[in-house]
């Protein structure tokens, strides 16, 4: 079972390299080999969800050598993780089936295949992890293939920056993750994520904030949701993998798993910053006119449920992951369902834009049934999927009395309404009389994904069935605690119904929200882009700090030998004329001595003389001006010196 | 013996290289071989070793005994990562320069005699001795960058030349004070570690701390003193800058770890914090300027700046770690994860480095420029060159899976328990590296293809086999020790541990 475990990740993860190390030679097997690793993928993964194994490869040191508790690659699966790995797996699988005939990925498929597998391989290792190590290798490398997927076609102008602005705001949160674990290894000495329960003061709070902001940063809550527009300009079956049940699910993943360990006082807050998103983003959601941007803004939106759920899961009480871990796989089925109907109709009109996808429902009917199914239950309509698993998520949040919570309920509520909303004006579109003029055929392949997953979406709709509520508890290990009354739920249930029966009647009523700052999304991407702008301007000023800093070494090198030309002269003119003087007084002196003396003195005496005056060149020739011999001079200097040390110890 | 004939052997090769006016074309392959030997003898080296053993392969000869200054040189978990990462980056250098490049006997000879004071500066057990290999280094440098470099390769070489050897007075002076205070006087590190000078007379000590850090500063480079270090590597040929990044700014950090740290250990707790706090300046300010860059190898520069500034964070953490008590568990497993972490990041970044000078090389031979306003579209143009680049980047910029992710990680991690507001600051430089580089591969990569004036834009040339074979082997070390960094920290662990309890003292 161990093995099961190891292949669920290290099989697509070689896959991925291996794809990528061949290159153009292996354009063709590309897919395939996609697909045939994601149908065994998802066998493994069901394998290890069954058996629950845990396995561990050593990371930074082996054995006793590890430099921590929790220093290797720990993997296990529990039932949290149970539910996320077969998720992943089975929505990356049908995915797969779309991206293998999207018009977006036709070209370099060994590179598009490659880093797909190696992203889906990462978000895998992130929803087994137990170690820090493990779920920052998966959580980063998820980030950095995110980029490369959303970049693929780099050629198209603005989408590097595209997935640069998508790699450089999630990885701002990251550094939570780095921090975090820095604070569970100063505080328990070890850096397993278990480590992070029982913390002491003030490590518990620095982890927290540590995995929470990385968590938030992943999900694209609130304030750092821009991301997630910018993401759009991905191919769409990159689109509908990264936003169903990978990468923003991830940080809503992380916040479930790591829950109840949080430090106190985050609960709140993290259900407060899900609930705020679910509505800001909601109203960004209805505000849309291309479909893509629509189902992002959505995709924030509905995270902030289970971000919210992940809040009433850290308070403590017992409740909140059951809503929150239904939401979180629903969503993914429903999400994944609606991105691959807009890639099919993207790749056959040639249009995302709401208001050319008129009647695109009608000319594709199949993609049209999809479509409208999915956005039936992600509006709430009862009994789908996402009605049920909101309500479940309300109901643990009631239970774990949280500050506010009667204006986040009603929060809640109104960001449920706004789904209905922004999902009834998809329907509106597509089901709109009228041709969306002449497309191509879509393929069949991309048709049987969208109608499985719009079907697991309805179908999911049965977490409202007791037994099937209490089996997902007892996977997850959890208690089920409170049910929701059939009051909340006919309430949501109702609330959906009118406010998408109101947007299908006049869809008018959508379209009054159109308008800036709610279309420009809160201008939350064009605040990522001053952001940049203004570190930029701040490292243009510290680079001409930086020249001043290297002029004023150049200035002072100069000052130098300024010093030693000065020095120079005084001693041409100073010392070397009294060297001389000296000299001729001897020669002077010698003379007369010699009209006294005898003549072979007078030699001697003359020899004596000019052997000062060579002294006297000789002293003169060491002020060469050229700083490096100054340099070398110092160095004798210090050698003589040294000498002296040795004679005087 | 073994470690003695790792050392001398370039240096006698080249000898021989010059001597015997060895004919061009065989003195590269003669280059090639020899550090395909140095390569061999390293691997040996490491196979033999213990990790949990202290110094090996120690030699200790009389040389001049009035001052007890000996030659000694051994290896530990500390060098022997080091040793190696010196014999595979001059073998990398040495297959690059196959390419052809002018007067090729003299500068491998030059590069062979440089190997030699590098391998000889992290085997040193001996003051006198690590100084003379680590002043020789310089003059060999120095006549790499002004031989065989380019634009005004003169000017910065003389100051590259002056300013690092003003760093070796003052290390010198450090050196000198390290004898003055021993009891008896030695130079020996072994000695001088064992019984650290200038025990219980703090001001004197921290005077000596000043002058070592100085001087190893100047070296590694650090803010303020790192200012030589970008003129150098841009007007330096590619395997000069990639010597220079990814061997010598060691022998600079390598010089705290072997000598600062454990001879001063009352100092080094003591000034810590201060030495964090040159450490993050370094990770911001390097971090900062390299973004602002409009030449690809000047920002590279800059990044080693930053690179180098979390090596003193961890380092600096380890003696705030000491000082306030390892009381067992929590902090002291978190120094020693500090310290491992710094020695990995010397390893990671000479390997990262390395391969981005040598692919920045690429450039200047097929345009003369590494200005990013003259290339763009390469991705199209050149994919070798891109694929190259874009690994080597994002292993700097410290993607998990490479090696840099494995040393950053351990320094973060274990400087937290430390200095948390440092390291929250820190943090920040990862992001930086992470913007600049995704900035620079946007610039060169992406885009409509641009190639400086007059060159043809058909006439490229793919990545020849000589250029790939010079670089994927730094590369694939990175993925190798990003994957399995237990090969790696089961040695430096140990080494790191026994740091720490020196610095504990």
């Amino acid at each position: 079972m161990s093995a099961a475990l190891l292949l669920v990740v290290l099989l697509p993860a070689v896959g991925g390299a291996a794809l990528l190390l061949g290159r153009h030679r292996l354009d063709r097997v590309a897919a395939p080999a996609a697909l045939g690793l994601g149908l065994v993928g998802a066998a493994l993964a069901i394998a290890a969800a069954t058996g629950r194994p845990t396995v561990s490869v050593p990371f930074l040191g082996s054995g006793a050598a590890a430099v921590a508790d929790g220093a290797d690659l720990a993997l296990a699966v529990d039932g949290l993780s149970a539910v996320l790995t077969v998720t992943v797996a089975v929505v990356a699988l049908i995915v797969t089936v779309h991206a293998a005939v999207d018009h977006e990925a036709r070209t370099s498929r060994a590179r598009f295949f490659g880093y797909w597998l190696l992203f889906v391989a990462a978000m895998q290792l992130t929803v087994t992890a137990t170690t820090f190590p493990a779920l920052m290798l998966g959580w980063e490398v998820m980030g950095a293939t995110s980029y490369a997927l959303i970049g693929f076609r780099w050629r198209l102008a603005g989408r590097t920056s595209a997935g640069t602005t998508a790699l450089l705001t999630t990885r701002a949160a990251d550094l939570g993750l780095y921090v975090a674990a820095g604070a569970v290894l100063a505080g328990s000495g070890s850096l397993g994520l278990s480590g992070l329960e029982g913390l002491p003061a003030p490590w518990a709070a620095v982890a927290t904030t540590g995995v929470v902001v990385a968590a938030l940063g992943k999900s694209a809550q609130l304030p750092l949701s821009g991301w997630l527009s910018a993401a759009m300009q991905g191919p769409s079956p990159v689109s509908a993998l990264l936003h169903s049940a990978t990468m923003v699910a991830a940080g809503g993943y992380l916040l479930l798993r790591v829950g109840p360990a949080l430090a106190d006082g985050a609960a709140p807050v993290v259900a407060w910053v899900g609930a705020a998103t679910a509505l800001a983003l909601g109203l960004v959601a209805v505000a849309q006119t291309d479909l893509k941007q629509l189902l992002a803004a959505s995709t924030a939106a509905q995270m902030g449920f289970v971000v919210l759920a992940a809040g009433a899961w850290a308070a403590g009480a017992g409740t909140g992951l059951l809503g929150g871990v239904e939401h979180l796989v629903a969503h993914a089925a429903v999400k994944a369902g609606l991105f691959v109907a807009a890639g099919i109709w993207l790749g056959a009109l040639g249009t995302r834009a709401l208001a050319e996808l008129r009647g695109a429902g009608r000319r594709y009917p199949l993609v049209g049934a999809a479509s409208v199914a999915a956005a039936a239950a992600l509006a709430g309509v009862p009994p789908l999927s996402l009605w049920v698993t909101k309500d479940e998520i309300l109901a643990g949040a009631e239970e774990a009395h949280l500050a506010g919570g009667a204006v986040l309920h009603v929060v809640a509520l109104v960001a449920g309404a706004l789904s209905a909303a922004y999902a009834a004006k998809i329907v509106a579109v597509v089901l709109a009389p009228g041709h969306p003029g002449d497309g191509s055929r879509a393929p069949r392949p991309a048709v049987a994904a969208a109608l499985a997953l719009a079907a697991a979406a309805v179908g999911l709709g049965a977490f409202a069935l007791p037994a099937v509520r209490d089996g997902v508890a007892r996977v997850l290990g959890a208690e089920p605690g409170p049910a929701p009354t059939p009051g909340a739920l006919v309430l949501s249930g109702g609330l959906a119904v009118v406010v998408a029966a109101g947007v299908l009647w006049r869809p008018v009523l959508a379209r009054v929200a159109e308008r800036a700052p709610l279309t420009s999304w809160w201008a939350m991407p064009a605040l990522l882009v001053t952001v940049g702008r203004g570190v930029r301007a701040l490292a243009r000023r510290v680079d001409r700090v930086d020249d001043g800093l290297d002029r004023l070494v150049h200035a002072v090198a100069r000052a130098v030998l300024r010093l030693a030309g000065r020095v120079a002269v005084l001693d041409d003119s100073g010392i070397h004329r009294a060297v001389r003087r000296t000299a001729g007084l001897a020669v002077a002196g010698a003379r007369r001595a010699a009209v006294l003396d005898d003549r072979r003195v007078d030699g001697a005496v003359r020899d004596v003389a000019s052997g000062v005056a060579r002294a006297g060149h000789a002293a003169r020739r060491l002020q060469t001006g050229l700083l490096h011999q100054y340099y070398a001079q110092a160095a004798a200097g210090l050698g003589l010196l040294l000498l002296l040390l040795l004679l005087v110890r | 013996m073994l470690l003695t004939v790792l050392v001398l052997l370039p240096a006698l090769a080249g000898l021989v290289l010059v001597a015997a006016r060895v004919p061009d074309r065989a003195a590269s392959w003669a280059w090639v071989a020899t550090s395909s030997v140095v390569v061999g003898l390293v691997a040996w080296l490491w196979w033999g070793f213990d990790p949990g053993g202290g110094f090996q392969y120690d030699v200790k000869l009389r040389w001049i005994p009035t001052v007890d200054a000996s030659y000694h040189v051994g290896v530990d978990g500390l060098s022997l990562p080091l040793l190696a990462l010196t014999a595979v980056l001059f073998w990398c250098c040495a297959v690059w320069s196959l390419r052809g490049t002018p007067r090729p006997r003299s500068h491998a000879a030059l590069f062979l005699l440089l190997q030699t004071t590098c391998l000889g500066t992290f085997a040193a057990l001996d003051l006198i001795l690590f100084f003379l290999f680590f002043d020789l280094s310089i003059v060999a440098m120095y006549f790499v960058i002004a031989g065989w470099g380019h634009g005004d390769r003169r000017r910065s070489a003389l100051t590259f030349f002056l300013y690092t050897f003003l760093g070796s007075l003052a290390l010198l002076l450090g050196f000198i004070g390290l004898f003055l205070g021993s009891e008896p006087r030695t130079f020996d590190i072994v000695r001088l570690v064992e019984d650290p000078p200038w025990a219980g007379q703090s001001g004197t000590a921290t005077w000596v701390l000043l002058a070592l850090v100085v001087g190893l500063a100047v070296k590694t480079p650090l803010v303020p003193f790192h200012t030589w270090l970008p003129p150098a590597h841009t007007d330096a040929p590619a395997e000069g800058s990639a010597v220079l990044a990814g061997v010598l700014l060691k022998l600079g950090t390598f010089g705290f770890v072997r000598i600062a740290m454990p001879t001063l250990p009352d100092a080094w707790q003591r000034w810590g914090t201060w030495i964090v706090v040159i450490g993050v300046v370094s990770v911001l300010w390097g971090a900062l300027v390299a973004l602002a860059q409009d030449d690809l190898k000047r920002m590279i520069a800059y990044t080693s700046v930053n690179h180098m500034g979390y090596v003193l964070l961890g380092l600096g953490a380890v003696g705030v770690l000491a000082r306030d008590g390892a009381d067992g568990s929590g902090p002291a497993a978190a120094a020693g994860v500090a310290a491992t972490g710094a020695v990995v990041q010397m390893v990671s970044h000479g390997l990262l480095t390395g391969a981005l000078f040598l692919v920045a090389g690429m450039l200047w031979t097929r345009g003369g420029t590494y200005a990013f306003a003259r290339w763009g579209g390469l991705a199209r143009a050149l994919p070798g060159f891109a694929v190259l680049f874009a690994v080597a980047a994002f292993g700097s910029l410290g993607l998990p899976g490479l090696s840099g992710f494995v040393a950053e990680f351990q320094i973060f991690a274990g400087s937290l328990a430390a200095v948390p507001v440092a390291v929250v600051v820190a943090v920040v430089g990862i992001l930086l590296t992470a913007g600049l580089f995704l900035r620079a591969l946007q610039r060169l990569l992406t885009g409509d293809l641009r190639v400086p004036d007059g060159v043809d834009t058909g006439g490229l040339g793919a990545v020849t086999t000589v250029e790939r074979v010079a670089v994927v082997p730094l590369l694939a070390l990175s993925v190798a020790v990003g994957l399995l960094p237990w090969v790696l920290v089961d040695v430096v662990g140990p080494a790191a541990d026994g740091l720490v309890a020196l610095v504990a003292r």
